[in-house]
C-alpha cells in the first residue's frame, strides 16, 4: 500500500444492505464526479445481491483517466448506509489516515460503540429519516451523497443534484434532491460546529 | 461527447449504432443488462429495422443467429459462461459456415462449482471454434470493438466474439465516448453477404463434406483467420481515422521497448497492470506490458516483434487448462519459438478473485529475481489446499471439495445452512 499511490486519487467504499441502493449510490457518485469534470469509476462488489444481505460498492475519483480495477481496500472515504453492519462486519477495514466516514444513524458515535475515532472525521447522519421525510421511502443512498458532498472537497451538492436528475424520473428525483440538500446543509453545520468547537 | 455510463449500456448503444437487423438472445449474468437494453431499444423504436427474438435458450439464440445471418441479416447475440457452453454446437456451425455474426461474451467462470464472477474460462473454451476473438481492456475499447467487429466479421465472412470482463467491465460506470450515427455509417457499410439464402437465386448452405474436401474447408477457414491478421489493424486504423480514437488492433505495447521483463495479458487486468508497471518504472525497474487485443487469430508475429530477444516473459491469464496450466502461454510459446528468453505462466483472477496491485508487484519482483516458477497461481491459499488434501488422505469419504473449502473458510454450505448439525 502507498507505493505508487497518487495523491489525487480519491477512493470511496460504500457499505449497505441489498435493497438500499448501495450500487446505485456508487454509480450516482461517479456521475456526479464526472459532471464536476473529474474522471470517475464506479463498480459493485459483484456478490449475489439479496435483499438485506451486506453489499459493498466502490467509486474512484481522479484528475486523470482511471485504469485500476482492483477493489478498494484502502478508502479515503467510507459511506455506511446501515449502521447495524458495524457489529456484523469490519466496515472500517483499511481506511486511510484522515479518512472521512459517513454513517447513516439517528444515534451518536458513542451509542454506536465508536469511541476511538483516530484521525478520521466521523459524520453521523439520520439519512433514513431525512429520506422518509422527503421521499416517503427509507432509501438513504442519495441523501448520504448530499452529506458526502459537504464532508469532502471532491464535488459539490450541485454535481450530486445533476446526477440525481439524470438518473431518476421527476417526482422521485425531486424528493431525493430536497433530501440531499438538507443532508448537505446539515453536514455543513455539523462540521462547522465541530471545527469551531 | 464523453458520457458516464454503465459498460453494458455503452455496449447496447454501440450495437444499436451498428444497425443490427436481428438480435436473438437469452439472458444470463453478467450479460443481461446488454440484451435487456437492446430489447427495450427495439420495443420503444429507438432501434429501428431490427427484430429482437426472445428465444428459449442460448442454443436457440445462436441457431436463430445462424438462420438470420444466412438470410442476409446483420445478426448479433450475447452470452456468458454456461450460456456459451450451451450454444457450443451452434457456435462451431456459425464459424464453419462462415457467417459473420457478432457476439458479446461477458466473460464469466464456468461451473462446477457454480460461480457468477469473472474469468476467461468461457471464451477460452471456444478458442478453437473458428470464431475471431477480440478482448477489451476497458469499456471504451469494448464499445469500439463491437462496431469494428461487425465490419471485420462481414469483411472476412467469419463470426466475431467480443470478449469483455463480466462485472468488472459490464457493470462498471466509467466515461465513454460513443461515435455518432454518421461516423458509424461511414465506417460500416450495409451488410453485403458473401453467401445468402435468397429464393430468387436459390443456393444451399451447410452441405455435408466428406474426406475429399473437409481438410480444404478447414484450411480455408485458417487462411481466412490469417488474412484477418491484416484486416484487424487496417480496420482499427480506419476507425481511428473516422472517430479520432485508437482501439483494438492486434496488440498494445506499453513501455516494452527497453524492458527486461514483459507481462502479457488480455482484458481489463491490463489497466491495473499498467498502473503497477508505471509505479515500478518510477523506481527504475525496466518492465513493460504487452496487451493481446486479438487472441484469434493469434498475432504471433506481432508478439514476436514486441517481445524480441532475451526477455523475461510472464503470461498472466484468467483461465486454466487443467492438466497442463496456461492457455495463452501455450500460444505465446509457439509465437516465441526459437527466441532466447524465459516464460512463466501465472494463473490469476479465477472465479472473480481480485487481482491486486500488491500481488502483481510481488509477481513482477519475483520474475525479475528469477524466482517465478514456470507455473504459479496468484494469491493461492496454500493452507486451504493443504487441508483438503490432508482430508482426502485421511478418509475415503472426505466429501465434496467445494463444500469442504467453504466450511474451512467459515462460509456455511450444505445441510448446516438449513439448520442441520454437522
Amino acid at each position: 500500500m502507498g507505493l505508487g499511490r497518487r495523491t489525487d486519487l480519491f477512493q470511496i467504499r460504500i457499505h449497505g444492505r441489498g435493497g438500499q441502493g448501495v450500487v446505485t449510490a456508487a454509480e450516482l457518485l461517479s456521475v456526479a464526479a464526472f459532471q464536476a469534470g473529474r474522471h470517475a469509476q464506479a463498480f459493485p462488489s459483484f456478490g449475489s445481491e439479496r435483499t438485506g444481505a451486506p453489499v459493498v460498492s466502490y467509486c474512484r475519483i481522479d484528475d486523470r483517466p482511471i485504469r485500476l480495477r482492483e477493489p478498494i481496500s484502502d478508502p479515503d472515504a467510507l459511506i455506511v448506509q446501515d449502521a447495524s453492519l458495524i457489529a456484523q462486519i469490519n466496515v472500517f477495514s483499511g481506511v486511510r489516515e484522515g479518512a472521512t466516514i459517513l454513517i447513516n444513524s439517528e444515534r451518536t458515535l458513542a451509542e454506536l460503540g465508536i469511541e476511538d475515532t483516530g484521525s478520521a472525521t466521523f459524520v453521523v447522519l439520520p439519512a433514513t429519516q431525512i429520506a422518509l421525510a422527503h421521499i416517503g421511502r427509507p432509501v438513504p443512498n442519495a441523501v448520504l451523497l448530499g452529506g458526502f458532498s459537504a464532508a469532502t472537497d471532491q464535488l459539490n451538492i450541485e454535481d450530486v443534484i445533476e446526477a440525481i436528475t439524470e438518473r431518476f424520473p421527476g417526482r422521485i428525483a425531486a424528493g431525493n434532491i430536497e433530501a440531499a440538500r438538507e443532508a448537505a446543509s446539515l453536514v455543513g453545520e455539523m462540521l462547522t460546529e465541530a471545527r469551531d468547537g | 461527447m464523453l458520457q458516464q455510463l454503465e459498460g453494458s449500456q455503452a455496449i447496447a448503444r454501440a450495437v444499436a449504432l451498428a444497425r443490427p437487423q436481428v438480435i436473438s438472445a437469452y439472458p444470463i449474468s453478467p450479460q443481461t443488462h446488454i440484451v435487456e437494453t437492446l430489447s427495450r431499444m427495439v420495443k420503444d423504436g429507438h432501434l429501428q429495422g431490427c427484430e429482437y427474438l426472445n428465444v428459449e435458450s442460448e442454443f436457440a439464440a445462436m441457431s436463430a443467429s445462424i438462420g438470420a445471418s444466412a438470410a442476409g441479416a446483420r445478426s448479433y447475440t450475447a452470452t456468458a459462461s454456461q450460456g456459451l457452453l450451451f450454444m457450443v454446437e451452434a457456435v462451431y456451425n456459425a464459424s464453419g459456415l462462415g457467417l459473420p455474426i457478432v457476439m458479446t461474451v461477458a466473460n464469466r467462470a464456468i461451473g462446477a462449482p457454480i460461480n457468477i464472477w469473472n474469468d476467461h474460462s468461457d471464451a477460452m473454451s471456444q478458442r478453437d471454434s473458428g470464431w475471431i476473438q477480440l478482448y477489451a481492456e476497458d469499456n471504451q475499447e469494448a464499445l469500439d470493438l463491437h462496431i469494428q467487429a461487425f465490419r471485420l466479421a462481414e469483411e472476412v465472412s467469419l463470426p466475431v466474439m467480443v470478449c469483455m470482463d463480466g462485472f468488472i467491465l459490464t457493470h462498471a460506470f466509467e466515461e465513454v465516448a460513443l461515435p455518432t450515427q454518421e461516423q458509424v455509417d461511414e465506417f460500416l457499410p450495409p451488410f453485403d453477404p458473401q453467401q445468402v439464402l435468397d429464393p430468387a437465386e436459390p443456393v444451399s448452405i451447410g452441405a455435408m463434406v466428406g474426406p475429399e474436401a473437409f481438410t480444404e474447408v478447414r484450411y480455408l477457414a485458417h487462411a481466412k483467420q490469417m488474412q484477418a491478421l491484416d484486416t484487424i489493424p487496417r480496420i482499427s486504423e480506419e476507425y481511428a481515422r473516422i472517430t479520432g480514437r485508437h482501439s483494438g488492433g492486434l496488440v498494445d505495447e506499453y513501455l516494452t521497448d527497453d524492458a527486461d521483463t514483459i507481462i502479457i495479458a488480455l482484458g481489463s487486468v491490463l489497466g491495473t497492470l499498467k498502473d503497477v508497471v508505471e509505479g515500478l518504472r518510477a523506481q527504475g525497474q525496466p518492465v513493460g506490458v504487452l496487451g493481446l487485443k486479438s487472441f484469434r487469430p493469434f498475432p504471433s508475429q506481432a508478439v514476436r516483434d514486441a517481445i524480441g530477444s532475451g526477455k523475461r516473459v510472464v503470461v498472466l491469464e484468467k483461465a486454466l487448462a487443467v492438466g497442463i496450466g496456461g492457455i495463452v502461454s501455450e500460444n505465446v510459446h509457439t509465437a516465441l519459438a526459437g527466441l532466447p528468453g524465459t516464460t512463466s505462466t501465472v494463473i490469476a483472477g479465477l472465479g472473480g478473485r481480485p487481482i491486486t496491485q500488491d500481488s502483481l508487484r510481488d509477481m513482477i519482483t519475483a520474475a525479475r529475481n528469477d524466482e517465478l516458477p514456470q507455473l504459479s497461481f496468484l494469491d493461492l491459499k496454500v493452507e486451504l489446499v493443504e487441508r483438503e488434501l490432508e482430508r482426502a488422505r485421511e478418509q475415503r469419504r472426505s466429501g465434496p471439495t467445494p463444500e469442504n473449502l467453504l466450511r474451512d473458510i467459515g462460509q456455511v454450505s450444505g445441510p448446516e445452512a438449513f439448520g442441520a448439525t454437522p
